[in-house]
């Protein structure tokens, strides 16, 4: 008997072990493949830095950053295209903001989740950001330089030249307006969504309208998730090449944009045309790194400062 | 005192505030309607126009073509030859190449980073994981094309002996940087929405976490870690500039991946500013951003109704 009974505790004792220690060491391999996975994209995250840190740090200088290209682009600074890319980013974000959050207060405030109207505006808008870049350039080509441009022109210009009708900043602005359009929108809904419902509530309660709710309350309450929007929209449209390529962006200029109908230099197009057709590589590539390091730098430096405003906001938001 | 009170209603702004944002709302919708009907409009000549379709009918774009009389039949993209050559395979068979190239290497990256941020990691860790995820998706496509032409083709070339610096693989690669942060974001997305009270259940029946991870985490999270992948592979298609720089735009039929490849986006950006507005070329060029609208707009359409699902699914209530 007594023997039966060991056997089986035994067996038991066994089987528990067994499973134990497979269990764990089982769950050390998804563990560290995972981690493996984590590591080596940060690794190459990594890697990418460091070799723009390396290389371009050496050219960064005051004249660097405040002086226009000289020699066809083997020296001298990439003056032009900050101011090109700023002025750029401005008139983008002047089209962006206020349309991306009066729909992200519309679709929060003016119509119920589930209406058909929202799901189609959400479809949109997923949509849209999945637009690949270079179908926002044609269409900028298409639509805003050929149809609303060359129109003003046949419309008030008939006599002289192209005057609308030809790539220029605003068209380019505008075509990245509506590509950074989701960014503007779905940040500021995240931060409608930590409006307390009782704020609102309140002011309905006191007879405020709609429109007061709105302007007074909602507004005031959701600036860092606009702010945080806004400043990711210009972080994306600052690096975006390919739909500005055909509807503004210059390889090289000689003066300073403007007018809303110049043409003019940008960062990230100024690193595509110094990478890729430079007659000699070689000597243009510590002014190429220099631009690279600089846009990285000013694409690096907005991300920070939205996800800290967005973190501190979801903090808020727990508390 | 602070101003507390409202000032009087006026039903007039009242309504011209609510008639001012739901216009606004539109504009996602408007704009990608937009999109869809100025690209295609420049592209419907190959369908309607016989001049056009002389040279670039669809059978034309899809079917081996016998160019010169008593030559063989082949696919050829030659747009500028004296006998224009518009067949599309050789830059669909680029396209798949590289977005093949960039899925294998990213999904696995992409997947396993999220399984470790969502199931391993620890609260501290994983608030570090996701930021280094958004600098890497704010690194500009024109960075990334940048580092793959001037840093990874040389080390590639060296360390596998490429006979082409640039080739599918050099240009795989820098795409599947820029695809991980969205694999990642919506794969983890999926599975940290998996209802906690889910996760207690099954630990209260004696599974221990990386059971809970394998067994149920994992498969309910699974259509979402799909759709990821998927939207992954719309963006690796889309993506232009990286593919410029860095694929070495050699529109040649070829099964290697060693080779140089021209996608349909590179194609466009590499080829429209030199096109004469309203030719053969142009038209063709619009054609195959209609190819890409269409092509991303249901990936985008499929990746998001699936999402949606799952989470409806999972937490019992539409997003």
């Amino acid at each position: 008997m007594k023997a039966h009974e060991s056997t089986i505790s035994y067996g038991h004792d066994l089987l528990a072990t067994n499973l134990e220690f497979k269990e764990k060491t089982r769950g050390l391999i998804p563990r560290g493949l995972t981690l493996a996975a984590v590591i080596l994209i940060v690794l190459m995250l990594g890697v990418i830095m460091f070799n723009v840190i390396i290389g371009g740090i050496g050219i960064i200088s005051w004249e660097f950053v405040s002086h226009p290209p000289e020699q066809g682009m083997e020296e001298g600074g990439v003056f032009p295209a900050i101011f090109g890319t700023v002025a750029l980013v401005i008139l983008m974000v002047i089209a962006v903001v206020p349309i991306g959050v009066l729909t992200a207060i519309y679709l929060h405030e003016y119509t119920s989740p589930t209406s058909k109207i929202t799901r189609l505006i959400r479809v949109a808008i997923a949509n849209l950001a999945g637009v690949p870049s270079i179908v926002f350039g044609l269409f900028g080509l298409g639509f805003f330089i050929a149809f609303i441009g060359g129109g003003l022109d046949w419309l008030f210009y008939s006599s002289e030249g192209p005057v609308w009708g030809q790539p220029a900043i605003i068209w380019a602005a505008l075509t990245l307006a509506l590509l950074t359009l989701p960014v503007v929108i779905v940040s500021t809904e995240e931060a409608l969504r930590t409006i307390p419902r009782e704020l609102i509530e309140a002011s309905y309660a006191l007879g405020g309208t709609k429109l007061q709710t709105i302007i007074r309350i909602i507004i005031p309450q959701a600036l860092p998730g606009i702010l945080t929007g806004s400043i990711l929209a210009v972080s994306r449209g600052a690096g975006e090449v390919a739909p500005i390529m055909f509807t503004g962006a210059a390889y090289y200029l000689p003066y300073l944009p403007s007018k809303l109908n110049d043409q003019f230099m940008e960062l990230g197009y100024h690193i595509y045309v110094m990478a890729t057709q430079s007659p000699n590589i070689e000597a243009t590539k510590p002014i190429l790194y220099g631009t690279v390091l600089v846009l990285l730098v000013l694409t690096f430096l907005l991300n920070f400062v939205a996800i800290y405003i967005r973190s501190s906001m979801r903090k808020k938001r727990a508390a | 005192m602070p101003e507390l009170v409202f000032k009087p209603k006026s039903k007039f702004w009242e309504f011209v505030g609510a008639k001012i944002i739901s216009i606004s709302a539109l504009s996602a919708l408007i704009g990608i309607l937009l999109i869809f009907v100025f690209i295609f409009k420049e592209a419907l000549p190959v369908f309607t126009n016989s001049e056009v379709q002389e040279e670039a009918s669809l059978d034309k774009m899809t079917f081996k073509q016998e160019y010169y009389e008593g030559r063989e039949a082949k696919y050829s993209w030659q747009p500028n030859s004296t006998v224009p050559k518009y067949s599309l395979y050789p830059l669909f068979l680029g396209t798949i190449k590289a977005a093949i190239i960039a899925m294998l290497f990213a999904a696995p990256l992409g997947i396993g980073a999220a399984i470790y941020s969502s199931e391993f990691a620890s609260r501290r860790m994983r608030e570090t994981i996701k930021p280094v995820i958004e600098l890497l998706a704010a690194i500009p496509s024109v960075v990334l094309g940048f580092f793959a032409l001037i840093v990874l083709a040389t080390f590639l070339q060296n360390v596998l002996g490429l006979t082409f610096r640039l080739n599918a693989l050099n240009a795989g690669i820098a795409l599947g940087l820029a695809v991980i942060p969205i694999i990642f974001t919506v794969a983890e997305d999926a599975m940290t929405s998996v209802p906690r009270s889910l996760r207690e259940a099954a630990i209260a029946l004696g599974a221990n976490p990386w059971q809970v991870s394998m067994t149920m985490v994992l498969p309910a999270a699974l259509p979402g870690i799909a759709a990821g992948v998927v939207l992954g592979f719309g963006r690796a298609i889309g993506e232009t500039m990286i593919v410029l720089m860095a694929s070495g735009n050699a529109a040649i039929v070829s099964a290697s991946f060693v080779e140089s490849v021209r996608t349909f986006s590179a194609t466009i950006a590499a080829e429209l500013a030199e096109v004469v507005f309203g030719s053969t070329h142009y038209t063709v060029l619009f054609f195959i951003g209609t190819l890409l609208f269409v092509f991303t707009f249901a990936i985008n359409l499929g990746g998001e109704l699936v999402l949606g699902r799952i989470k409806e699914k999972l937490q019992g209530r539409t997003q």
